[in-house]
């Protein structure tokens, strides 16, 4: 038999994992999206317009 | 996010591993190396953080194609042994989630190459994307026994998105690196198939050895080998690659056309054929990384001093 409190358990540790796992990947895409940007941009700081 | 009651004690509850699961990540690795050789073969400057943005970018799409594969193919994994416990396969993850994590992923994987990197690596990788999500997937896997050749392309491109990633063209030694992936698919996927026909039979896939037979496919292994062997060798007198690359792809391509004639000349139904199968297939996958890792080091330690030319 399965007990019900532990089936909540597991599911919401599952569920804590993944939005941990969504958190990070968020976090590294607005991170990655700057880093570019600046890559990006570096060449014309201070360049002559 | 939690699969309707299956009845097992362990409920059915999907992991941020099984999102993981989705995107296939041995498959991407592999694309990641051959897409990394075609960057680095390029031999173009670029600066290393848009080089790691570009190669994400190809792995990240990877992972999107592979979680639309799984999204619309769930019912017939679920049918094979090979892929019966993919999560849903297993009822561990809904359709619809992993085709919207597919969407998404291909959405920003293909947005992101084309702000960081340049509109013809983005163009190739959208076009990656959509022929191994939907041409592949949804209309070659079950209506021809020709899938693996024509959908191979989808695996093929990467080394040309990396080489575009670098230099923003796509040159012919690029494509030379897409014709060996393409003509290596075929023996590799088919050795692979003559262990496993039963599951694809099963499971009503027109892979070849269940439309045309064992001995049909081991001479068209056969025939592929016969190509890619000396397609494999190429690169060293197109001034891709150097004296290491051709002693290796030569003994390398050699080799995998004794393991090829080796399947081809057994008889009808002998028990070898398993064996001798298995090893074709781990073979291959040693074959085209060490024909890849080849180049790949040649080019970073500038170990290429022979130039030979047909």
């Amino acid at each position: 038999m399965s007990d019900p409190n532990n089936e909540s358990t597991a599911a919401a540790r599952a569920r804590r994992g993944r939005n941990v796992a969504l958190a990070i990947i968020l976090f590294a895409f607005v991170a990655i999206v700057f880093v570019v940007t600046i890559v990006k941009l570096g060449g014309y700081v201070g360049a002559p317009h | 996010m939690i699969a309707p009651a299956t009845g097992l004690e362990t409920p059915a509850v999907a992991r941020w591993q099984d999102y993981l699961a989705l995107t296939k990540p041995r498959v991407m690795s592999l694309v990641v190396f051959t897409a990394l050789t075609g960057l680095v073969c390029a031999g173009a400057p670029m600066n290393p953080l848009l080089a790691g943005a570009a190669i994400l970018c190809i792995a990240v799409g990877a992972g999107g194609s592979g979680a639309l594969n799984m999204g619309y193919e769930g019912k017939l994994d679920a049918l094979m042994r090979r892929t019966r416990s993919r999560p849903v396969a297993a009822g561990r993850v809904q359709r619809a989630d992993a085709l919207g994590l597919g969407v998404v992923l291909s959405l920003f994987s293909v947005g992101l190459m084309a702000m960081a990197v340049n509109l013809l690596a983005a163009g190739l990788l959208a076009f990656t994307i959509f022929f191994y999500g939907v041409v592949y997937t949804l209309w070659l896997k079950r209506r021809t026994p020709q899938n693996i050749v024509i959908g191979g392309l989808a695996g093929a491109l990467p080394p040309a998105i990396g080489w575009a990633a670098a230099s923003g063209t796509a040159p012919a030694n690029a494509w030379l690196l897409v014709a060996i992936i393409f003509f290596w698919t075929p023996p590799h996927f088919w050795a692979l198939s003559l262990t496993t026909s039963d599951d694809y039979a099963r499971a009503g896939v027109p892979m070849l050895p269940v439309v045309k037979g064992e001995a049909f496919t081991r001479r068209r292994i056969l025939a592929y080998s016969v190509i890619v062997a000396p397609l494999g060798v190429l690169p060293a007198f197109t001034g891709l690659g150097g004296l290491a690359y051709l002693v290796a792809s030569c003994a390398a391509g050699a080799a995998f056309l004794f393991l090829a004639v080796r399947l081809a000349s057994l008889r009808p139904g002998e028990a070898a054929m398993m064996t001798r199968a298995r090893r074709l297939f781990a073979f291959s996958i040693f074959y085209l990384f060490l024909l890849f890792a080849v180049l790949l080091a040649e080019h970073l330690l500038c170990l290429r001093p022979l130039r030979l030319s047909l």
